[in-house]
């Protein structure tokens, strides 16, 4: 079967069938397993791996509702996904009464002008309006609600609250809405290729680092994080972004050197988050004894935050689109 | 669907998507009994958060207590309370031939579930102030009546008093045992084990 001789939306329709169809297969097979006696240790390592499969699910799901609703549609369901992001976030940081104004906008003029410039395909807009004008702003509404305690600290939270969840997570749906010559329509590729390279990255890199016990780079922060680990992860993402190269506008190569710096920025961008809960003091975001109520949610987006970006921008720039 | 039940929809929906509004039955099981519910008092938002964090089939039969004055001041909050939270409507200035507890003794009799914040005021110094003794008289006229403390976890950010709109962070309520009566037990000692039964449920701080 000749794939290029496929319309752009029957090849868009392919990736989506074989996305869910792989898990499809990989959630019968877990099905039929738990159906299984087992010990206690793979038996949570079981449970671990459902839950894991339950997001990929919702995230499969979440990326084909984005596709078929069109740019408002991609536009709105990671708006949304950002606002409960953000919330998590901002939950776990300890903010004080004067805070108050700095976070309603943040939550109800900087989120939605954000992702309403993704929709609109202002990219160069996209790229400097939380960096620039938010990054004045926020302190600005801040001091004048007059409360001089902490005032870096506080600030410093909600800007990084807002980079992460909003910033980082509005470059998915601008990938979704990127055009390129001859790729027309195919911007969900750039997505899945995302968000594939990423993964494979994040997982190669735990599997490794476990797998040969090699020295934490810093182990107060992530036991299970090693150099090595990491540049195997980051090349494994490599490769398989190679592989892919067909569904997207590279060459092999450039695929294997985006796919790579993707991979690397979103394997260090949850090194960055874990840090960051360490701080926070949770063990994980959706930490069921915290009684916050998080979901997680932050966990599973974190390293499609710091690599979208990056991908982004490196995307545009060396090919001018 | 009347007007009221999609208000009342409407309401819980922009609960849960602000503050997830979560409910932790740790003590008992939300069934429906009838009961009272006792929680700290933070914010305005308090009862909207109690009231979305139960299951959809007690919200009927369980009703908030709502100052007359003020809430039918305007032919608005007069609706809100009224068709949408079925409030039980007490008077602030005690005249002398009236028992202010007298509402709610009849909601009771009525077969309803109450919430109400002993505290009588909102407070902010994160421990609850003293108890008000409306809880103790109404125990001791239905002893048949649970009495379930309620912790209402992280409202004050969400909603500092004198600001209108709602920041969105994560809270939850959390609903404990039933608080046993002792016999012979007397008003003050009464109240302050209602008090410590609601600090208790507070989630520990990390």
């Amino acid at each position: 079967m000749n794939l290029r001789a496929l319309s752009v939306s029957e090849q868009v329709a392919l990736l989506f069938v074989i996305v869910f169809g792989v898990l499809l297969a990989a959630t019968l097979a877990w099905t039929l397993l738990s159906l299984r006696e087992m010990p206690d240790d793979s038996k949570a390592r079981h449970e671990r791996f459902g839950r894991d499969l339950r997001a990929l699910w919702i995230g499969a799901v979440l990326f084909w509702l984005s596709w078929m609703s069109g740019a408002i549609g991609a536009v709105l369901l990671f708006g949304i996904v950002s606002f409960l992001a953000l919330r998590e976030f901002i939950t776990l940081m300890h903010t004080r009464r004067g805070d108050h104004r700095g976070l309603l906008i943040a939550f109800f003029a900087v989120l939605p002008i954000q992702f309403a410039i993704a929709g609109g395909r202002w990219f160069d807009l996209l790229t400097v309006f939380i960096p620039v004008y938010v990054f004045l702003a926020i302190p600005v509404i801040s001091a004048l609600a007059g409360d001089p305690q902490r005032f870096l600290e506080r600030n410093a939270k909600i800007q990084w609250g807002i980079m992460v969840c909003v910033y980082g997570l509005s470059h998915a749906p601008a990938l979704l809405l990127l055009e390129f010559s001859g790729y027309d329509g195919r911007g969900a590729f750039l997505l899945f290729f995302l968000v594939v390279v990423c993964a494979c990255a994040q997982i190669v890199q735990e599997g490794m680092s476990r797998r040969f016990r090699g020295v934490p780079a810093a182990r107060h922060i992530d036991r299970s994080f090693s150099a090595r680990g990491w540049v195997i992860g980051v090349a494994v993402a490599g490769v398989v972004g190679a592989a892919l190269y067909w569904i997207t506008p590279f060459k092999p190569f450039q695929a294997f050197v985006l796919a790579a710096v993707a991979g690397g920025a979103g394997t260090l961008g949850e090194l960055v988050m874990r840090a960051l809960k360490r701080d926070a003091g949770v063990a994980s975001w959706g930490n069921a004894r915290a009684l916050t109520g998080a979901v997680g949610l932050l966990d599973r987006i974190a390293p499609l935050a710091f690599a979208a970006p990056i991908f982004f921008h490196l995307t545009r720039w060396y090919f001018r689109v | 669907m009347t007007r009221a039940d999609a208000f009342g929809f409407l309401l819980t929906f922009v609960a849960r998507l602000i503050t997830g509004a979560q409910g932790h039955w740790k003590g008992c099981p939300p069934k429906a009994e009838q009961r009272i519910y006792f929680a700290n008092h933070q914010s305005h938002f308090d009862w909207v958060l109690i009231w979305a964090a139960l299951p959809r089939e007690l919200r009927a039969s369980t009703r908030p207590i709502a100052a007359r004055d003020y809430w039918t001041a305007t032919p608005l909050k007069h609706w809100i309370t009224r068709e949408v939270f079925h409030a039980v409507y007490v008077s602030r200035t005690r005249t002398d031939d009236e028992d202010p507890l007298q509402p709610l003794a009849d909601a009771l009799t009525h077969g309803d579930s109450l919430a109400i914040f002993p505290e009588g005021t909102r407070s902010n110094k994160g421990e609850p102030q003293p108890f008000k003794s409306g809880l103790y008289h109404l125990a001791q006229q239905f002893p048949q009546v649970q009495l379930i403390p309620t912790w209402i976890d992280n409202v004050q950010r969400v909603m500092p008093k004198g600001e209108v709109v709602p920041v969105p962070i994560l809270c939850t309520v959390t609903f404990g045992a039933p608080l046993q009566r002792v016999d012979g037990e007397d008003k003050g000692a009464f109240l302050e084990r209602a008090r410590s039964a609601v600090i208790a449920l507070r989630p520990p701080t990390t």
